[in-house]
């Protein structure tokens, strides 16, 4: 076994046990935080496979931003679980099974694709892989398209924004 | 290769023979060595921590007309030791409610967010942890895990004015973030790159400070914002809100925050350093010559770095100790109003310009740059005025009684 392989091992059962946590434990607060080791945990898979810009960028988004909006609505409220007595439903063991299902039909999947077992080919180290992936995202040839869309959308999630949050002067 | 020439590479290769040589696999040296490395790093950046200490206490002394410390040992010297002794025996407290184990992250975290920066920082052209190819995003995610320290803190205090200095520190550093992010573009348009590294080998002719004056003045904004000094230390304005996040810590605790914040403002004066002022490299083109060669040597850089990132942090220290504190809204209204359609404006202009003007020989295109962003300031400085001629008059007709001047 390798030192990667360890490192992924241990990285996954953080993600793991991080992931149960969040839907576990019982102040809201402390879930999101259990949230935040799981996405810091996808971002250290990400930097395993050596995709050092998503592995940064999952940490300036999700982190960054989609976290703390999460941490700071949650200081906001009062309502946490611990009024409740209990978090589950009389049905949890049905989706408990068909979690397991679809882990075992996924890993089932994976096995059957061939050569699985081999070892990745090293990444050329000659080539900048930021700037090649740039230079996809702006080609016509690669992906300029949905990029394009996806800036329409926000832009027009910008302007929505800015309309709903602004004062009306007429009234 | 020689200790002069490549003193890490040297110092590891050695401790690697000698790790080999008592029998360990090579694979674990190898592990082994990384470990040292990050360890001498990180011990490095504290060390240089309690110097901080020493100097921000010495000229925030001199700003406000003091001698500062100079009792202990000459020139003071001594005091940061002392400062450290009285921290570290100092009654540690937990408040009752404090939610313990957030609680006792929180500093740890804070200080972590900062001494991570040093992984990517270029002390020299081969003394530095390791060249990220995203090195600019990485300086951006770091600030993203300080926030949360920062929330982490403020809640598990459960104060309510740490709690009320952790929102207020939350929408500043997100905020601030954003003219941070644009402006942090302009270098890697300009140097094709977001590696620290490589940006510093594109500033060996000119430095990006007089290609692009008004990007170092917002990222020094912006910086400054993203620490929470004054003028923006509105998460610990003492005169509201007693010391804001870190009110319930005490003993070293607090002292991870203190140092945190120090090292932090030193780290942000090295990236200014590294941004635009050709960190360890940037003599103009001196060292192409053979009587300047010296200045290739990796110690000789890493002086020169230190040297740049020093005035860089006492620049910090100058605002910090001359400004007074701005009220929230005030600080919110020149983020979104100002800073960030002005850094927007400076970006699209630094692509176009550097575009059209790359062909050009070096000084040419130095000074089409320097002319654009004194143009693009004249503008600013002038529209600003404008409207604030238009507020007073527009005060004036409202008030009964015109005011005689």
């Amino acid at each position: 076994m390798t030192a990667e392989q360890i490192f992924f091992l241990l990285t996954a059962a953080v993600i793991l046990i991080a992931a149960l946590m969040v839907v576990t434990v019982r102040k809201l607060l402390h879930a999101a935080l259990w949230l935040v080791l799981v996405l810091f945990g996808v971002a250290v898979l990400y930097a395993i496979l050596q995709a050092n810009f998503l592995a940064v960028v999952q940490l300036v988004v999700y982190i960054g931003a989609i976290a703390i909006l999460f941490i700071f609505a949650d200081m906001l409220t009062r309502r946490d679980l611990r009024d409740r007595p209990g978090q589950t439903r009389f049905n949890w063991w049905v989706a408990a099974l068909l979690g397991l299902a679809i882990f075992v039909g996924l890993l089932s999947a994976l096995l059957s694709v061939p050569n699985v077992n081999r070892t990745p080919a090293a990444l050329p180290t000659d080539t900048d892989l930021v700037a090649a992936l740039g230079t996809a995202l702006v080609s016509p040839q690669g992906y300029v398209l949905p990029f394009e869309v996806a800036s329409v959308l926000l832009l027009a999630a910008l302007i929505g924004a800015v309309y709903l949050a602004g004062v009306n002067k007429k009234s | 290769m020689s200790f002069w020439n490549d003193p890490i590479n040297f110092l590891a290769d050695w401790l690697n023979g000698v790790l080999t040589g008592w029998g360990l696999p090579a694979g674990w040296a190898t592990v082994l060595v990384y470990l040292v490395g990050i360890t001498v790093l990180v011990v490095f950046a504290m060390v240089l921590d309690i110097g901080l200490v020493w100097v921000e206490r010495k000229v925030v002394a001199r700003f406000q007309d003091r001698l500062g410390p100079n009792r202990l040992g000459p020139f003071g010297l001594i005091q940061p030791f002392a400062d450290i002794i009285k921290m570290v025996i100092k009654e540690d407290i937990t408040p009752a409610g404090a939610d313990k184990v957030l609680y006792n992250i929180a500093p740890v975290l804070s200080a972590a967010s900062v001494i991570m920066l040093w992984a990517i920082l270029p002390l020299a052209a081969n003394i530095y942890g390791v060249d990220l190819n995203v090195g600019l995003l990485y300086v951006v995610a770091m600030g993203a895990l300080g926030t949360l320290a920062v929330i982490m803190a403020g809640w598990a205090s459960n104060n309510k004015y740490a709690l009320l200095g952790a929102f207020r520190m939350v929408a500043n550093m997100v905020a601030y973030e954003i003219p941070m992010v644009i402006v942090l573009l302009i270098p890697t348009i300009l140097a094709g790159t977001m590696s620290v590294i490589g940006i510093t080998e594109a500033q060996r002719d000119i430095w990006f400070a007089l290609l692009s004056p008004l990007g170092l003045i917002i990222f020094m904004i912006s910086a400054i914002a993203e620490l929470g000094r004054s003028p923006f230390d509105l998460n610990e304005a003492e005169s509201e809100i007693v010391a804001g996040f870190h009110i319930e810590y005490t003993g070293m605790k607090f002292g991870w925050f203190y140092a945190g914040e120090l090292l932090h403002a030193f780290t942000f004066g090295g990236f200014a350093a590294i941004l635009f002022f050709g960190g360890y490299a940037g003599f103009f083109g001196l060292e192409k010559l053979p009587a300047f060669a010296w200045l290739n040597l990796p110690l000789v850089q890493a002086f020169f770095f230190i040297l740049k990132a020093m005035l860089g942090y006492w620049v910090i220290m100058w605002v910090k100790y001359s400004m007074p504190r701005i009220r929230i809204d005030h600080m919110l209204a020149f983020n979104w109003k100002f800073l960030v359609p002005l850094s927007l404006i400076l970006l699209a202009a630094t692509a176009i310009l550097h575009k059209i003007l790359v062909v050009l020989p070096t000084w040419q295109y130095a000074l089409g740059m320097f002319v654009a962003n004194i143009v693009i300031i004249t503008a600013t400085i002038e529209i600003l005025r404008s409207y604030g001629r238009r507020q007073r008059l527009a005060e004036q007709r409202l008030s009964p009684q015109p005011v005689e001047n």
